[in-house]
């Protein structure tokens, strides 16, 4: 029904526990704590409903924005200090999910199916087109050829 | 007592449930009115006996009747009563009593009032319906009892949870469950018109406001959805691509779609088979949402009690309805004439750019949402499909649709020219050159995207405006009563598109412009927020009906009149359960969002948010669904009208 | 060509069926380790008993098949276990302890209080070597082979089942590994 149920669900198994960012874990360097901040947002929360770690006020989450700070304010780059957490818990901890063999499907699926549809509707829309109609079938043929000798039958008649 | 009278009304509406999914398909399959009447009265008796069944629950809530397990649950004598009326369907079995109530309702209307429509569709709709309904009723009896009984009886129950304990709980699953279950309305007349073998006007008729129906109230729930976690949760996020939210988008999205190719069967005959699919999938999104929520495959903490039992029998369900529509589909569908011709600058080629873009849309959320499972399976390996995906494909493939949904409402059916087209949009197209030039210049070009998205809400909104500007521009010698003669579904249409411009503001505004600060401090400490000065007032301990609060008040400063503004932490003792109450300022310009957190020698934990813009996302959402509601009400699309036009009702199909 | 494509509809969602019918079946909570099959990162913990001149490193990991125990004093499953690891430690298994994000005094109290279960056991006060081996919470088991590298890692309480199905069988075939 809505995630509201489910974070109320994790909310009480983690009943008293911290807060999410505290002041203790700010980085002095606003450029430095700017990246934290938006690669913590990357980076989801292993023990709780799918949240980032910079969202939840579980304790382990908190753990791991410090280790994050660390390795940044180590000299670490943004995929070094991803990388950290990746070796330990593996991709799950993504929640931008790496671009690897079995991903290419996820990240170009969307591509694919909207080139796909996109020659689909080109196609149906020119058989739609008035000017190039669909040639008719032999049954509408021989339907539209009765329909002529009925008329010239009809015309000759009140001729 | 009503506990028993509940579960014998239940088990009387399954009996009818059977007699509706057979009577009437048989009575409509040998010719037999008395058969279809029969399928009629049960659908009518099938309502009676739900509403007393969903009475009898709610009245044993109020009543805190803790005799019945599922109130001793989730209901306790301090909560106040609104959220023990709510707590009716704050739980996996009262939801689901809640689905089937709003069925048989929805059943009961088409078996009243839909005496205008060919008696054998009438039927058949009324007989798939019957199916769905007898298979959640008896998901509902088997599995999921509402109405078992507890003994010895506690003295108190066990509180619902406290962050249900809000007025988005009294409205927001109702709301998703009538947009759910009203595209089984849909879902119903796509089947029947396949048995049919007969698609024509009168069926497009009835369709399309079932569909609108269904989407004004699913528009309404998902939108109070996002601002009910914005304000309760506490972190103010407004949207979190998790599973639970997309399995609600899914069907809004197909159901958009569904909503604009209806349009095109309706007035010009056309997309007839590609409506019939959209009605099918549209419906089994929202099936697969139920699955998705109670099954737990995706997701392994569940407030919802997870139960694999529960989610074979609903997997088996949606195996049922939606592959044999399928099926009937693939026998069918191809017998169904394909209608007018028309060139690809026209309203209907609009129409089926609109529906490439949200049907890939759709899957693009269906993709992330289940890929997943499908890499576990596959690979063995757990992957999480989260925001930052979602911002690089759902994005990029949603904002051309924006742009072109100006330009839909500009051409004219059959055929028309591009160029005449743009040339009506000018004033639009102006107003979003301008507003992109003004925020390249002041946001630099560190600000593209940002800007980019000024200019489409600036274009949608212009753009929607002028759907009604050029129309009473024509007939400005005569302005108020081309005011007056301008038709609900136009004003609808245009507030819906402005909607969704306000929407595309909020979202630009609150994802570019967001700030926030986390601080310690103690009372009388200050700080300096996005240009305001924040004190600290006063923390003090408050008590509520059942939960005690430390409370934490400000005073604020700058930016126009002084203001308080106060957040608590709240302890529920009998739930053993803390939440904390967010304090917001809320403007049009911008909310200043306070949480409070931890306290300790050192201060209490303050954070602090500036969302500029953000109303404007459910504002947005609000006035799309008020569009909706809008052309429902307009009197060609009225239930029944058909009947006043039966000259129109040519029939288009095979056979 | 046409036949096709109002077939595909129906193709797909056969699929689709089955992903979520054999999806149904799997454990939504199980985690994989990411350290499977690879070293575990270096650490060196503190000793938790008084007695202990030291207490618990990677360096100590391999020579033989064994587990590793995280658990805490204040991780109410890990109560629910504890019997079991006694069981182990009497039948011969060797198992070394990680006391996860807890004080010396509490987790060494969970021992005095309850019996001892491990060879070796360490202090991770600050959590820290528990996130190198991708621990999410207490209790969580790892199988080391004789080589040092983890092989398996089980969440949560080790039941009954969990070590006649699972985790003992994977032991006698790690001792039968060269």
């Amino acid at each position: 029904m809505s995630r509201l149920l489910l974070i109320a669900a994790s909310a009480a198994a983690l009943a008293g526990a911290a807060h999410a960012v505290e002041p203790d874990e700010v980085m002095a360097d606003p450029a430095l704590e700017a990246r934290a901040h938006a690669l913590s947002r990357e980076m989801r929360c292993v023990v709780c409903q799918n949240q980032s770690i910079d969202d939840s006020d579980a304790a382990l989450a908190k753990d791991m924005r410090i280790i994050l700070r660390e390795r940044i304010a180590a000299g670490d780059t943004d995929e070094e200090a991803e990388g950290f957490l990746v070796a330990r818990y593996g991709s799950f901890v993504q929640l931008k999910p790496p671009l690897r063999p079995d991903t290419l499907a996820l990240w170009f699926g969307p591509l694919v199916v909207l080139v796909a549809g996109g020659i689909g509707a080109a196609i149906y829309m020119r058989g739609r087109a008035p000017g190039k109609a669909a040639p008719l079938s032999a049954g509408e043929e021989a339907e539209l050829a009765d329909l002529m000798e009925t008329d010239r039958s009809s015309s000759d008649r009140a001729g | 007592m009503s506990a028993e009278v509940g579960q014998f009304a239940l088990i009387l509406a399954l009996l009818l449930a059977l007699v509706q999914s057979t009577a009437p398909l048989w009575g409509a399959w040998r010719g037999d009115g008395t058969l279809m009447a029969l399928g009629r009265a049960a659908a009518r008796l099938q309502a009676g006996f739900v509403i007393l069944a969903f009475g009898c629950l709610a009245y044993a809530f109020v009543t805190c009747d803790f005799s019945v397990a599922l109130v001793a649950n989730h209901a306790h004598t301090a909560q106040p009563t609104p959220y023990r009326f709510a707590a009716t369907w704050g739980n996996h079995e009262g939801s689901l009593l809640l689905w089937v109530l709003i069925l048989v309702i929805f059943g009961g209307a088409v078996a009243t009032f839909g005496g205008a429509l060919r008696e054998t569709l009438q039927a058949r709709v009324l007989g798939i319906q019957g199916i769905i309904g007898a298979a959640f009723l008896s998901f509902l009896l088997f599995t999921s009892n509402p109405f078992l009984r507890l003994s010895p009886a506690p003295l108190e129950g066990r509180e619902l949870n406290p962050l249900l304990q809000d007025p988005g709980l009294v409205m927001h699953p109702p709301m998703l469950y009538l947009g759910y279950v009203g595209f089984s309305m849909a879902f119903c007349f796509a089947v029947a018109a396949l048995i049919e073998g007969r698609v024509d006007a009168a069926w497009a008729r009835w369709v399309r406001p079932w569909v609108l129906a269904a989407w004004v109230p699913l528009t309404l729930g998902i939108t109070l959805g996002s601002a009910w976690a914005y304000y309760e949760l506490g972190w103010g996020g407004w949207w979190f691509w998790d599973p639970v939210e997309n399995a609600s988008l899914m069907p809004w999205i197909l159901g958009t779609a569904l909503l604009h190719s209806a349009l095109v069967l309706e007035r010009r005959g056309a997309l007839v088979s590609w409506t019939i699919l959209l009605a099918i999938l549209t419906f089994s999104l929202s099936l697969v949402g139920t699955f998705l929520v109670r099954s737990g495959i995706l997701t392994s903490v569940h407030a919802f009690a997870v139960d694999p039992e529960r989610g074979v029998y609903i997997l088996a369900i949606i195996g049922a309805t939606t592959g044999l529509s399928l099926a009937l589909y693939a026998w069918r569908a191809q017998a169904l004439r394909p209608g007018a011709f028309f060139t690809p600058v026209s309203r209907e080629g609009g129409i089926i750019l609109n529906n490439l873009f949200l049907s890939v849309l759709c899957a693009v959320v269906f993709w992330g949402t289940f890929q997943p499972v499908f890499i576990e399976l596959m690979a063995g390996d757990k992957i999480s499909v989260g925001p930052p995906f979602y911002a690089r494909t759902f994005v990029p493939i949603a904002a051309p649709l924006l742009v072109l949904v100006v330009l839909g409402p500009m051409v004219n059916w059959k055929r028309d020219s591009l160029r005449q087209a743009l040339r009506r949009v000018r004033v639009p197209l102006a107003l979003a050159a301008v507003v992109l030039l003004v925020s390249l210049v002041l946001g630099g070009f560190k600000g593209v995207i940002a800007a980019g998205g000024l200019a489409l809400a600036a274009w949608l909104v212009a753009g929607a405006g002028a759907i009604l500007g050029r129309r009473w521009w024509a007939g400005r010698a005569y302005l108020g009563r081309a005011i007056r003669t301008t038709p609900r579904a136009i004003v609808g249409l245009t507030l819906a598109h402005a909607g969704l411009g306000l929407l595309v503001l909020g979202i630009t505004a609150v994802t570019a412009w967001e700030t926030d600060k986390v601080v310690s401090m103690r009372p009388g400490d200050t700080v300096a927020f996005a240009g305001r000065t924040l004190t600290l007032a006063a923390l003090e301990n408050v008590n509520g009906p059942n939960y005690e609060a430390r409370r934490a008040r400000f005073t604020v400063t700058g930016q126009g009149a002084p203001f308080t503004l106060s957040s608590e932490r709240r302890f529920f003792p009998s739930a053993q359960t803390q939440t904390t109450e967010a304090g917001i300022h809320v403007r049009p310009l911008g909310n200043l969002y306070v949480s409070v957190g931890e306290e300790s020698p050192a201060g209490v934990v303050v954070r602090l948010w500036d969302h500029p813009l953000i109303v404007w996302i459910w504002l947005g959402g609000f006035t799309m669904a008020l569009g909706g509601a809008v052309s429902l009400s307009d009197r060609r699309l009225r239930l029944g009208a058909a009947v006043k036009a039966p000259a129109l009702a040519q029939p288009m199909a095979a056979e | 060509m046409k036949r096709v494509l109002f077939l595909a509809p129906i193709a797909l969602f056969v699929v689709v069926l089955v992903v979520f019918f054999v999806g149904l079946r799997r454990d939504p909570s199980a985690l994989p380790s990411a350290l499977i099959d690879k070293p575990v990162p270096a650490f060196i913990l503190p000793p938790l008993r008084p007695e202990d001149s030291r207490g618990f490193a990677a360096t100590d990991l391999g020579g033989e098949p064994m587990l590793v125990n995280v658990y805490a004093s204040w991780c109410g499953p890990c109560k629910l276990e504890h019997p079991m690891l006694m069981r182990l430690k009497r039948e011969g298994v060797i198992i070394h302890g990680v006391d996860w994000k807890d004080t010396r005094e509490a987790g060494y109290g969970f021992l005095a209080e309850r019996g001892d279960p491990f060879v070796r056991v360490g202090s991770d006060q600050s959590g820290r070597t528990g996130i190198d081996l991708g621990v999410a919470g207490a209790p969580e088991t790892f199988v080391i082979d004789k080589a040092g590298k983890v092989r398996y890692r089980h969440i949560g309480a080790i039941s009954i089942e969990d070590w006649e199905q699972k985790i003992g069988p994977l032991l006698q075939r790690l001792r039968a590994e060269s």
